[in-house]
């Protein structure tokens, strides 16, 4: 905590201003220390919280765990029931076949390699109509789908923070033009707008790999986050609004202070709960969307993939012939435990930040 | 009151949903999509067709199992000892659903309403083998035409005493087949009426494009091509010959003496009574002449786009609703056919409702009073709708339950005339070199993907032309064929490697580069470009990625051969190896490779003109041993039918087209269901088959076969 | 209340000026045309085809025809085959034109034939969205905390925690194959409907569900409540003559944007339970490069979010007077 005041006083000009933002920070340190209190005591919401953190985890160091290879194809009629733990723990024959990873999954593929050889887990999940196993399938597919949502989430935080801010604290006319564009964005459907993106995008996609090193699977996040940015901008807005005749800004203004500097200074900390909050909720809106576009088969190409893949895989399993249910069930049930976690944790870290609530527990 | 409203608002949605309520139908089947037209001169697509061969009826029909021609509305035909005039005779009582005959008018005026350019009609072509057709619909109406002794040329009047003028008229269609233009006409030069523009060989002799008017040369078209062919395929657009100064009087002169035409005039007047090959000697007669002798052309005449319309229903809607009549005619209420069904009720993306025709002359001989045409175009949906008794047929169940699907009696997948490849673009290197091409097509194991993929009885296939084209034999590219399976794949790969290294790639030579494999959104595409990419990284080592775009885009990419290897299929529109091998010559519209070899193009132009039909084929296969030497493609799989029936359904048979004909479906009886299920083969699997336990049965059937 | 109506009339033209510009020309930057096929066309044949739908004119001039309401076509509207004397068409006339994917069809017939499908299942839908959300919001806020609240918003968050296609498939599994209660998909009757509304309104549900319970949660703890409690009024009636009106604002803010997803967003669940709604559209003749239907179904939707949201801010000031319309 010691450190968020540094930076405060790190940034700060004249000493009246100093002094009104260390009141400022002040104040801050005790509505972050005294959530953080509250959201221990949610115990739904800090359960999902440590769920969440040892899924994480387990998402990053993938390529450490001994699982069979996401990829490698073993063509089978048809797709292969689960094998309990107990009855086949493992087999020999792992496959060093991925798509092309960083440098730091390279490495921990090497480490991989090092401590388990060619072992692997059998397929406790079972195996797809190619051979390859959930498990591996889910926990890889982890991966793409959190680095979606991380990456749409933050590119709507940038620009939908950064908008929303903007309106709010410059207000009348520049505001009014500025959310009746949010308002006309709102009213095109975005399915359009993403059809029509990714399509501009394949088509360059040659241009932009040679020229710019942008693959197109980092487009496709920036798509989405561009997407999700409107709502971001007028929640905001709504508290820079509020906020923008309080005293400390006015106090800010006389001192002299830039635009730049109040919004981003002085208004953005301020509205951080509440961006915080809708973040958490905008992540599990992102996954389930990447979903959605994999059923109109729009989403990340093959051998790589995502939950929303794995879902669509699952739900075109569903007939009375023969229901293979851990195509379903398993992909289904990681996608559910993880948005429902992400949900709580948002439920509670709202409950926590929400000054009206507290101290009323 | 919140909930009061909702409540009301629920009731209102349910009493909507209830109010729109259908009595079942007799029979039941999903068409996968919502058909984009029922205009028959405009369509092109599978599930149009289906809905099509219920509602009208050509000249002939096919036999539901040998797809032979059967008479039709043209009860007796014959052809003329040349093979190149058809005499149609039609039947008496075939009747229009609005109680008019129908007559050789009717299919005279459908035939030229089809290929009128005005119609825009995707499948024109397929009338282009009668003789004038293809510059009857080529004919710009916005040019004129000079009629007499000199042209054929047309004239379009560029400014005042300035003209662009261009080969037209069907007279030019003669000269097909290789012949190529002398222009003798110089930039600058001063021509004298009746001096010729260009000349051409014709027989012996040579034949030149006569002026009738004195003229100047501006200046000669400098991208018209020399070959006659070429000129051909687009006489009123690229292809104009040049431009001309003429006096304005001269020009009011010709057209105050008749000479010269507008577009429409000269149609009606000079192409349809004298250049066109259609006539009508009387109502109950049509005589059609072709260009060449046309083996297929009587599964031509069967094909839903040559069938009729009713111009009386044309007209009167016209009449009625000048904006938008070109919808209105269609509508069920207003739509006139002639075939076993009418359309009762149509609703976008659900269902068509078809109902029995009285009017048609066999309704005797038609068994079911009600159809239901379903749009359902999720494959697992429709899986899911069949198998709980709502649908009677679909043709695609999702893949992955194939295998349990196999053995049951209502599931019997047959061969299908559809071939599944892939296309190298050939003017991108190292695609270029036919060794790599070879090398890439050796190392692909064609058995893993139709027994691990496909699963449906695909038939693994080194070549283009699927078997069952009558007396066309199967040809195939070079591979080892042992039968040993994987002594053959072993064989082939070190082949494969073998090419990829005198090619200059792998081991000493150059890296290959990392190349993509475009496919469209679909799970079969991209289970199998997964596959082929595992393949070809396994066995040769080289790096693919896979790339899926949209339908449009891909189709986009194809056509601008902005690809590198590319999934493609085609599915023959009639059993010739014609139709899948004409594609192939240079620069043709659905070659898309780059790929050109003068022998090839020299093979089937001369396989369209043989009258010999051993010779004929004999060419075919020649051309496409030269296809597949060169292997612009790589062929995967020769297709299998899916069609899931209830084993109830009479009168519905597999064929090598996979075409199904509504009138000659019924119900079977339990007895007759008994009898057929005890000549299946045994290990069948029995299910259940909903439906009538007495059958449905056609008024005339015999009652010994109930 | 005339002004704040007229200025978002004006509001709403600029609005749906600016969509239709923007869509019309990028729905014609993308490439593949709405006649391309697997089969290529002879070059002849595909200028008959554009020059029948004017697709051969410039795109300014395209979009003049297409926007109204001046006929430009000298020769009449050809595609509708008209003799020309027609002076005036276009969207501002009311014309979307016809359809270039379902050619039986104008534009206004295929929105006229499935709005009213999607209008009912939207119905149903949000029937039970505000059924199961409202109910178990407000017994999840009276109970706050106790074993019923988690329970409760548990089972809401969890209509947000799978797409909805994986919903279909449970539901489709339980209430169609274990217990085959209901048609698995197709339209016809309200059974048919049962499935894909509760599919469609279950993420619904869960957002008014967690809605109810903040507003509730606030409401309960104003002073008039505490006021009425005071007076010695049974809970019961506090409940519901004070508290759920106040409660119940944010629920009524979200309903414009809902009914408008839930009329759009029912794509995927029209798909698999095949009903033929407008849904469908929306992705549909985009992938088709059904330019007129497109942009017909995009300026159905503007005008329903923009309509549904007017109508919201008109019964928040009804619900709370304290509300001004100026201000919105």
């Amino acid at each position: 905590m010691a450190d968020e005041r540094g930076w405060s006083l790190g940034l700060g000009g004249g000493d009246l201003e100093r002094l009104l933002a260390e009141a400022a920070q002040h104040k801050g340190e005790s509505l972050w220390q005294d959530a953080w209190r509250r959201l221990r005591r949610n115990r739904t919401a800090w359960w999902s919280l440590v769920f969440l953190a040892v899924f994480t985890a387990v998402a990053f160091l993938a390529p450490l765990l001994p699982l069979p290879s996401p990829v490698t194809l073993d063509l089978q009629l048809e797709p292969q029931p689960p094998v309990a733990p107990w009855t086949e723990l493992g087999r020999h024959g792992f496959e060093r076949d991925y798509w092309e990873l960083s440098w730091i999954d390279e490495r921990l593929v090497d480490a991989r390699v090092a401590l388990f050889g060619d072992w692997q887990t059998g397929p406790w999940l079972g195996t797809d109509a190619k051979g390859r196993d959930i498990l591996a399938r889910i926990v890889w597919g982890s991966r793409t789908s959190i680095l979606v949502a991380l990456a749409a989430a933050l590119c709507s935080l940038a620009i939908g923070v950064t908008y929303g801010a903007l309106a709010g604290y410059l207000g009348g006319a520049i505001d009014n033009v500025m959310m009746r564009i949010v308002d006309i964005l709102y009213s095109i459907p975005f399915i359009f707008v993403v059809i029509f993106l990714i399509t501009i995008v394949n088509e360059y996609r040659a241009e932009l790999e040679d020229t710019y090193g942008i693959d197109r699977e980092t487009i496709f996040y920036l798509v989405i986050g561009a997407i999700y940015w409107l709502t971001m901008a007028r929640v905001v807005r709504g508290q820079v609004l509020s906020l923008r005749h309080a005293e400390f800004i006015d106090a800010a203004r006389v001192l002299g202070a830039s635009t730049r500097r109040i919004v981003f200074v002085h208004l953005v900390p301020n509205v951080l709960s509440i961006v915080i909050v809708y973040l958490t909720l905008t992540i599990p809106a992102v996954m389930l969307f990447e979903a959605f576009l994999s059923f109109l088969g729009l989403g990340i190409e093959p051998p790589k993939v995502s939950w929303g893949l794995l879902a669509v895989d699952g739900s075109e399993m569903v007939n009375p012939v023969r229901l293979y249910w851990w195509l379903v069930l398993f992909p289904a049930g990681a996608m559910g435990a993880t948005l429902l976690a992400l949900n709580l944790v948002g439920d509670g870290l709202r409950d926590a930040l929400d000054p009206k609530l507290r101290g009323k527990d | 009151m919140a909930f009061a409203l909702l409540g009301l608002a629920g009731v209102l949605a349910l009493g909507l949903a209830a109010g729109t309520r259908l009595a079942p139908a007799d029979m039941t089947y999903n068409n996968g999509a919502e058909v984009s037209t029922l205009d028959p001169a405009t369509v092109s697509g599978v599930p149009e067709g289906r809905v099509l061969k219920a509602i009208f009826e050509g000249l002939c029909v096919k036999d539901p199992r040998t797809l032979e021609p059967l008479p039709g509305v043209a009860e007796a035909w014959e052809l003329s000892a040349d093979r190149r005039t058809y005499t149609f005779h039609l039947r008496a009582d075939a009747r229009w659903s609005n109680g008019d005959p129908v007559t050789a008018q009717d299919f005279l005026f459908s035939w030229r309403r089809f290929l009128h350019p005005a119609t825009a009609a995707e499948y024109a072509y397929q009338l282009w083998y009668v003789r004038g057709g293809e510059q009857y619909t080529l004919l710009d109406d916005a040019l004129e035409y000079v009629d007499g002794e000199e042209g054929p040329l047309w004239f379009q009047e560029l400014a005042p005493g300035r003209v662009r003028v261009g080969f037209a008229g069907p007279e030019l269609e003669v000269l097909a087949g290789g012949r190529t233009l002398r222009v003798d006409a110089r930039d600058g030069e001063r021509v004298a009426r009746g001096t010729a523009l260009c000349r051409y060989p014709f027989g012996v002799d040579e034949q030149g494009v006569y002026l009738p008017c004195d003229a100047t040369v501006l200046r000669v078209n400098p991208a018209l091509s020399r070959e006659v062919d070429e000129v051909l395929a687009d006489p009123c657009g690229a292809q104009w010959l040049a431009e001309l100064e003429v006096d304005p009087a001269a020009l009011a002169e010709l057209r105050a003496a008749g000479r010269l035409l507008p577009g429409a005039r000269y149609r009606r007047e000079v192409v349809e009574p004298h250049l066109l090959g259609l006539s009508a000697p009387d109502a109950r007669t049509l005589v059609v002449a072709l260009k060449a002798p046309t083996p297929y052309f009587l599964q031509i005449v069967a094909f839903y786009p040559l069938f009729p319309v009713n111009r009386r229903n044309l007209d009167e809607a016209r009449e009625r609703w000048p904006g938008d009549w070109e919808l209105r005619w269609m509508r069920p209420e207003n739509l006139v056919t002639n075939g076993p069904y009418r359309i009762e009720f149509r609703r976008v993306n659900d269902r068509i409702r078809l109902r029995k025709s009285e009017t048609y002359w066999d309704a005797a001989n038609v068994a079911f009073d009600s159809i239901d045409v379903l749009a359902v175009d999720h494959l697992g949906t429709s899986l899911n709708l069949y198998l709980t008794g709502a649908l009677d047929w679909i043709d695609r169940p999702i893949t992955n339950v194939i295998p349990r699907l196999m053995p049951r009696e209502d599931f019997d997948p047959q061969p299908y005339l559809g071939s599944y490849f892939y296309r190298f673009n050939t003017t991108r290197p190292p695609f270029d070199d036919p060794r790599v091409r070879r090398a890439l097509s050796l190392a692909v194991d064609r058995r893993a993907i139709v027994e691990k993929i496909t699963k449906a009885g695909e038939r693994a296939a080194w070549g283009l032309a699927p078997p069952g084209m009558g007396a066309y034999p199967t040809v195939e590219t070079a591979h080892a064929r042992s039968g040993d399976v994987a002594a053959d794949l072993a064989t082939d790969v070190a082949e494969a490697r073998r090419l990829l290294a005198e090619a200059g790639f792998g081991p000493g030579g150059a890296e290959f580069p990392t190349f993509e494999i475009l496919y469209n959104t679909d799970q079969t595409h991209k289970d199998i470009a997964e596959v082929v990419a595992s393949e070809w990284k396994q066995h040769l080592g080289l790096n693919v990625k896979l790339l899926n775009q949209e339908w449009k885009v891909y189709l986009d990419s194809q056509k601008n051969k902005d690809y590198d290897v590319c999934r493609s299929a085609w599915i023959g529109d009639y059993a010739d190896p014609n139709t899948f091998l004409d594609m192939w010559v240079t620069d043709g519209d659905n070659n898309r490779t780059g790929w050109s070899n003068a022998r090839y193009d020299e093979l089937i132009r001369q396989a369209a003109a043989e009258s010999d039909e051993a010779a004929r084929l004999a060419q075919f296969v020649e051309a496409e041993g030269l296809l597949l030497e060169e292997l612009p493609i790589l062929p995967l799989y020769y297709y299998s039918t899916r069609n899931l029936v209830n084993p109830r359904l009479g009168g519905f048979h597999a064929n090598v087209l996979d075409e199904h004909f509504p009138k000659f479906w019924y119900w079977k009886s339990d007895a007759e269901l008994a009898r057929d299920r005890a000549a299946l083969p045994p290990g069948t699997v029995l299910v259940d088959a909903p439906g009538p336990a007495a059958g449905k049965y056609a008024p005339a059937a015999r009652t010994e076969d109930r | 209340m005339l002004r704040f109506l007229l200025r978002r009339a004006l509001w709403f033209a600029v609005t749906l000026w600016v969509v239709v510009t923007v869509s019309f020309f990028l729905m014609r930057g993308v490439r593949g045309g709405p006649f391309d096929g697997e089969r290529a066309l002879n070059p002849a044949i595909e200028r008959n085809i554009a020059a029948r739908y004017h697709l051969d004119w410039p795109l300014w001039k395209q979009y003049l025809q297409y926007v109204g309401p001046l006929n430009l076509d000298e020769h009449g509207p050809r595609f509708l085959g008209g003799d020309g004397s027609e002076l005036l068409t276009g969207i501002t006339t009311g014309d979307f034109g016809p359809s270039f994917k379902y050619r039986d069809f104008s534009v206004n017939d295929v929105i006229g034939q499935s709005l009213p499908i999607s209008v009912s299942l939207g119905f149903i839908a949000l029937a039970w969205a505000l059924l199961l959300g409202l109910s178990s919001g407000i017994a999840s806020a009276l109970w706050r905390g106790s074993r019923t609240d988690v329970t409760l918003r548990l089972a809401a968050t969890a209509g947000i925690a799978l797409p909805n296609f994986t919903v279909a498939g449970f539901l489709v599994i339980g209430f169609v194959f274990l217990v085959p209660l209901l048609p698995v998909a197709g339209y016809g009757t309200w059974r048919h409907l049962v499935l894909p509304g509760f599919a469609l309104g279950a993420p619904f549900a869960a957002y008014i569900s967690r809605l109810t319970r903040t507003g509730m949660l606030e409401v309960l703890s104003h002073d008039y409540i505490r006021t009425a409690h005071a007076k010695g009024l049974p809970p019961r009636i506090v409940l519901l003559r004070h508290a759920i009106k106040g409660g119940l604002l944010p629920v009524i803010s979200y309903l414009g944007p809902a009914t408008a997803g839930i009329l759009t967003g029912s794509l995927v669940i029209e798909r698999i339970f095949a009903i033929p709604g407008t849904g469908s559209h929306f992705v549909n003749s985009a992938l088709n490069r059904d330019y007129t239907l497109a942009m017909g179904v995009t300026i159905l939707y503007t005008v329903l979010v923009y309509g549904l949201n007017t109508l919201v801010d008109l019964a928040y000031t009804l619900l709370d007077p304290r509300i001004e319309l100026e201000q919105s």
